[in-house]
């Protein structure tokens, strides 16, 4: 059976791990290549880095991240932050992700997705989407780490991108991130009832009965953490125990 | 020995490369790894890797593009009988012919057809994740677990003409090749290098296979 899985996630500033509370407030907690490495030998299904510098004239600092996490980590790394275009995508397949997470830039020019699937395979873009509830059960896209309102909406948007060649998208609840409250999972409900990919849930995970509502309230065939694990508070085998003793298909 | 991972543009091409190399240092006798697509370069490898993401006629056209590409494995792989390894899309050029978007037509090494996963509404395409195999009894599965779990991610599989040359299956929801063998030609429909210590194990078999 498929198992569902648990990707931790670093967000990357300038080369060093944070985590913000509500996109702001960042917290400097570590280098990535050593948590990453932590995390691989915990059990992590996949790693996923979050680039936040945000100077473009930095970013080279994440692609030695990049490099060195996949020379010790054997798993699939998702990088994402600040990928405008083909050739962003291009680097960072070249330094070592195995997927490539785009935002904004596929808001600004919905081409991008189809040229990127069809140049480096559905199964290396991921579509991440900011999403906040604006009426009730009603969800918009945000852009640009979640500053600027658009007028799309985010189901539409998701199924959009999915037949385009998005190979599977990256949820991310803006209402809740940060807030340790717990996924939105109606929000993840109405995009993995309609999207035929596979949909990875993030945003408000504070504990270890918010993944499992994620997966059973939300559908979500992936769940993406930070803080949880990044500051200790649950290792990957306890999540991962823990679902398997609610009857979740894990790999442990 | 000299071990050849074939370039021609796919994403996963470093990846790959970083897990042999990994595996092959902890060998007593390492391999020389050389990422390449010089025929010459090919056809003096004694192990080949043919790595590939992206859709099937991407992969065989930029293959068909290097000029002397396809040649020299043939040489190497059906005249010289190296053994010689296909992952994911690598794997399933190994078929006679692929439906993925339009009919395209493959090697030909292993009879069969690739065709697109048919699967209930619940079960999301692609097939992405980790999921458990059953294997026959073949080198490539030496020190495996039956069970275990591999990284998948694919919307195409390969359907075997001939049920021997199918040496391990997945399950989403119905029966799928997880990997195949004919004479010196494997293939693993999983990513061996983004399979953790599992797929560590099948590089160290294949570094390892005498066919």
């Amino acid at each position: 059976m498929l198992k569902k899985r648990i990707i931790p996630c670093l967000d990357v500033d300038n080369g060093r791990v944070v985590k913000g509370v509500n996109f702001i407030d960042l917290v400097d907690a570590g280098d990535p290549v050593e948590q990453a490495i932590i995390y691989n030998a915990e059990g992590a299904d996949e790693l996923c880095f979050l680039d936040i510098t945000a100077s473009s004239d930095n970013r080279d600092t994440l692609l030695e991240v990049v490099k060195k996490t996949a020379e010790n980590c054997f798993i699939p790394l998702t990088v994402g932050g600040g990928v405008r275009n083909l050739d962003d995508i291009s680097r960072l397949l070249h330094f070592g992700a195995d997927k490539v997470s785009i935002n904004t830039a596929a808001v600004d020019n919905i081409d991008l997705v189809a040229e990127a699937a069809n140049k480096y395979g559905s199964s290396t873009i991921v579509i991440a989407v900011d999403a906040k509830e604006t009426a009730e059960n009603q969800w918009k896209v945000f852009t640009h780490g979640g500053r600027k309102e658009t007028n799309i909406d985010v189901v539409t948007y998701c199924n959009e991108v999915a037949k385009l060649g998005a190979g599977e998208i990256l949820l991310t609840s803006m209402d809740r991130d940060g807030t340790k409250s717990g996924f939105d999972n109606k929000l993840l409900k109405a995009v993995t009832s309609k999207v035929n990919v596979p949909v990875i849930a993030s945003g408000g995970v504070g504990n270890l009965s918010h993944l499992l509502d994620g997966i059973l309230e939300g559908g979500a065939s992936a769940l993406l953490a930070a803080s949880i694990f990044h500051f200790g508070e649950y290792s990957i085998g306890e999540v991962k125990r823990y679902l398997a003793d609610n009857n979740i298909p894990v790999r442990i | 020995m000299n071990l050849a991972i074939i370039n021609f543009g796919s994403g996963n091409l470093h990846s790959v490369h970083k897990a042999f190399e990994s595996v092959s240092s902890d060998l007593s006798n390492p391999y020389n790894i050389i990422v390449t697509n010089d025929p010459k370069e090919i056809q003096s490898a004694d192990k080949i890797v043919l790595p590939g993401v992206g859709a099937f006629g991407d992969c065989k056209n930029a293959i068909l593009n290097i000029e002397g590409l396809q040649a020299s494995l043939e040489v190497s792989v059906i005249k010289n009988k190296v053994p010689f390894m296909g992952i994911c899309v690598g794997m399933q050029l190994l078929a006679d012919l692929s439906y993925e978007f339009g009919a395209h037509s493959g090697f030909g090494w292993i009879p069969g057809e690739v065709r697109r996963i048919t699967s209930p509404k619940e079960y999301k395409i692609p097939h992405m994740g980790w999921n458990e195999i059953t294997f026959s009894d073949h080198k490539l599965f030496d020190n495996c677990e039956q069970g275990s779990d591999f990284y998948f991610v694919h919307s195409f599989y390969f359907q075997n003409q001939k049920n021997e040359h199918s040496i391990a299956t997945t399950k989403y929801p119905d029966q799928i090749t997880a990997a195949v063998c004919k004479e010196n030609i494997c293939g693993t429909q999983f990513h061996p290098e983004k399979s953790h210590i599992n797929g560590k194990k099948i590089i160290h078999n294949f570094l390892e296979w005498k066919p």
